[in-house]
């Protein structure tokens, strides 16, 4: 019975992986493959993570793999995101196919500040009494 | 076949491919962002292998590397993120 779920979490897992680096090496954008490498190797890591749990039965080995699949499932978003910010400023080009950027126009180059819809609309409002 | 060869024969093999795809991209990467998150995958990639390593060796021990693998990942992330965007600030 634990050998075939061990059967099963791994291999799903050593697929997720392979599918996590075949995304990495064919797609086209750099974004596109922050994406993939978020979701499809944390998911397989955290399978192969659970199929060793599965082979020790013990608690000590499950509290372990409990806490790595917890920590790669709070910083990959974490890191993800710093670095898709980092590339966006760099400059570096969405993918030619791309259909909206929803960011485009709404960093500030200079500081780094994000500007929200609400604080445009305020800013509108106030330059249209002194025109 | 059982777990000990199913895991040394089918799983290890595929891990170690998909290590060697995200090589190719590490080194073929057009900007630095490409390398920093294929160095990421290719750490969260032996993390698995670890696992995997830690059942055909029948010992535990070796998931505490795994740990401090998650975190060395997550950090030089967030640093090299930083200071590439720190380094566009200044020009």
């Amino acid at each position: 019975m634990i050998d075939i779920l061990i059967y099963i979490t791994s291999s799903l897992g050593a697929l997720f992986v392979l599918l996590a680096a075949i995304g990495t090496l064919r797609m086209p954008d750099q974004y596109l493959r922050i994406s993939v490498n978020t979701k499809a190797a944390t998911l397989g890591v955290g399978l192969l993570l659970i199929s060793a749990a599965f082979f020790f039965l013990e608690t000590s080995v499950t509290t372990r793999v409990l806490a790595v699949i917890i920590f790669i499932l709070i910083t990959a978003p974490v890191g993800a995101h710093l670095i898709g910010r980092t590339s966006y400023f760099l400059g570096n080009k969405l993918w030619g196919k791309s259909i909206t950027d929803d960011l485009k126009d709404k960093y500030n180059k200079s500081t780094h500040e994000l500007r929200g819809h609400e604080e445009k609309d305020e800013n509108e409002e106030e330059s249209e009494p002194k025109s | 076949m059982n777990v000990h060869d199913f895991l040394y024969y089918i799983i290890l093999p595929i891990l170690s491919i998909s290590s060697l795809l995200v090589f190719v991209r590490f080194f073929k990467g057009p900007s630095i962002v490409d390398r920093v998150v294929a160095l990421d995958l290719l750490i969260t990639i032996s993390i698995g292998i670890i696992a995997i390593y830690s059942i055909l060796n029948d010992k535990p021990t070796f998931l505490d590397i795994s740990l401090v693998l998650a975190l060395i990942a997550f950090l030089g992330t967030v640093a090299f993120a930083y200071y590439l965007e720190k380094r566009n600030k200044n020009d």
